[in-house]
């Protein structure tokens, strides 16, 4: 059972209340909380304990998998390795996310590989939030690493969302897109105290039409850091757009980094990136609106990042 | 009642110490749709900065409904009854022109009623409520998002910094409407900078600013034949009004 911190941990990662519909997973300071599968929707502890396996059916079509995880216990070091096989002509929604609650000395950290291998003309839609409470010493740190594999035609959208509390972030997410197939991914990222996170995609774009839209937007405050590293590689006929927007405050430092690499004449790539402080005058204008400075800039940063 | 004392403002650049405002005595009664001309560079703009308290005065005093606002930071001003309307509006990323409606109205203003204050501005509210007030606008309907928050907000004074500058003349005429609306609607005090023939014609009184001075002031019948046909009195142009 649950206790009431890891229930907060829970709703704040997952939006989960009482027990989710459909297929899911929870797993709380390490161990299996609770678990249900579907008709279309199997999952099954890897044999040697490292982890999960999702296995969802060919034309499993609006159905929901939840895999949260959350650690309350001060100093739990975690890895673990989830694999999700999404069969052919799918329409799943994924979402994980972890909680990391630490109120004590020691460091906690949830260090996840996710493997996702999509089958031809699936479509799912997957959320990842992050967050982290508890006011003790120790840190919060969630090193995700991320792999798709999608097949002809599937469409794959991510969402990542770290808003609060995550002292330390490694997110490696890499792509392997056939086809006529689409990844999207929009991160949305926020970075406090003395917090670094560090985000790199690696998108390679094998099949003939096949795209992607990278897309980060993030407020790097206070002393924190943040560094955004986004490649494209097109080996054909393709279509690849990065784009990462922050906004800068206080003491912060942000590094965009794009790379775009092109192996085919018809590979069409793109990568904006613009870092900047908030404008003076969106503050000045939602001040003769009757907002305190800092309620200024707090709708500023909320709407950049919603 | 909003009154000027003895205002200054000067700025240093690159040649030393420049005044802009000088010495400025000026009272605007309550109610009056007062309209604020001169020539470019002679101080319209920063007058009304200065008295939303944007850009602070050098010397002074600025005096509202008796009470003196001279060191009241822009926010205070904003919620003893001032609003400003900017001449080139500011652009959000995230933030919906329905959320901006709602900051500007103080409260949770329901879809209807903010549909209300963008018909006023003759936008189609069911295509702009959701929008982002991003770089998807036009200046011209950023313009008009821009008043319908000063129309939200209801307040006693109401500032707006060259209204027509970057809309068509098909929402000129709107534009119009739009200030008789106010003047019939809200019952506050109107103040405009603009030096548009039309929008001075409106006007209960006209204000000539000139080097940071008043140059002239007084009813419009008596103020605006004087100043016909100069860059201070500009015509539209005939064919389309």
């Amino acid at each position: 059972m649950l206790d009431e911190i890891q229930k907060n941990l829970l709703e704040e990662v997952a939006n989960i209340h009482t027990v989710p519909q459909g297929a899911y997973n929870i797993r709380a300071n390490g161990t299996l909380d609770s678990r249900n599968t579907t008709a279309n929707i199997d999952i099954v502890s890897k044999e040697d304990g490292s982890g999960i396996d999702i296995k969802i059916k060919d034309g499993t079509k609006k159905e929901s998998v939840h895999i949260p995880v959350v650690l309350s216990q001060s100093g739990l070091k975690e890895m673990v390795y989830n694999d999700f096989f999404v069969g052919e002509d799918c329409d799943v929604t994924i979402v994980a996310g972890c909680g990391i609650h630490n109120s004590g000395a020691k460091d906690s950290e949830h260090d996840g590989i996710h493997r996702f291998f999509v089958g031809k003309n699936s479509k799912v839609k997957y959320i990842e939030k992050h967050y982290g409470a508890g006011d003790g010493a120790g840190k919060r740190i969630l090193n995700p690493v991320t792999e798709v594999y999608q097949k002809e035609n599937s469409y794959v959208e991510m969402e990542m969302v770290q808003i609060k509390g995550v002292d330390s972030t490694e997110r490696v997410t890499k792509a392997e897109v056939e086809k006529g197939a689409t990844l999207i991914v929009r991160e949305r990222l926020m970075t406090h105290g003395e917090q670094k996170a560090v985000s790199v995609y690696e998108v390679n774009l094998n099949g003939e039409n096949s795209s992607t839209d990278v897309v980060s937007r993030s407020v790097a405050k206070d002393n924190s850091e943040q560094i955004f590293e986004a490649s494209i590689v097109g080996n054909t006929i393709c279509h690849g757009h990065a784009e990462c927007d922050a906004i800068i405050m206080d003491k912060a430092h942000v590094v965009a980094v794009p790379k775009l690499d092109a192996k085919d004449v018809d590979a069409a790539l793109i990568h904006e990136a613009a870092i900047g402080k908030i404008a003076g005058d969106q503050l000045i204008k939602l001040m003769t609106l009757g907002l305190t400075e800092e309620e200024a800039e707090e709708q500023i940063v909320n709407g950049f990042l919603k | 009642m909003l009154e000027l004392k003895n205002v200054t403002y000067k700025v240093e650049d690159k040649n030393g110490e420049k005044t802009i405002i000088d010495n400025l005595d000026l009272t605007i009664e309550d109610g009056k749709f007062v309209v604020i001309t001169g020539q470019n560079g002679g101080g319209k703009s920063t007058l009304a900065r200065l008295i939303m308290g944007i850009n602070p005065v050098t010397s002074g005093q600025i005096i509202y409904d008796g009470q003196d606002i001279t060191n009241l930071s822009i926010t205070e001003r904003a919620n003893l009854g001032l609003s400003f309307a900017f001449q080139q509006p500011v652009r959000f990323k995230g933030i919906k022109v329905v959320d901006l409606l709602r900051l500007a109205a103080g409260e949770q203003l329901s879809v209807s009623e903010a549909c209300n204050y963008l018909s006023n501005v003759g936008l189609c509210a069911r295509e702009y409520i959701q929008r982002e007030v991003n770089d998807s606008l036009s200046g011209g309907e950023l313009k008009r998002i821009e008043i319908a928050t000063l129309l939200a907000r209801k307040t006693k004074f109401s500032i707006f910094d060259e209204p027509e500058a970057g809309i068509d003349l098909w929402s000129f005429n709107n534009l119009i409407r739009v200030f008789e609306n106010i003047r019939e609607t809200i019952h506050g005090t109107i103040m405009i900078i603009s030096h548009q023939e039309r929008i001075l014609n409106i006007a209960d009184e006209i204000i000539v600013i000139r080097d940071g001075k008043v140059a002239n002031k007084g009813p419009k019948d008596i103020i605006l034949p004087e100043i016909l046909g100069t860059s201070m009195a500009q015509k539209t142009c005939e064919k389309i009004s």
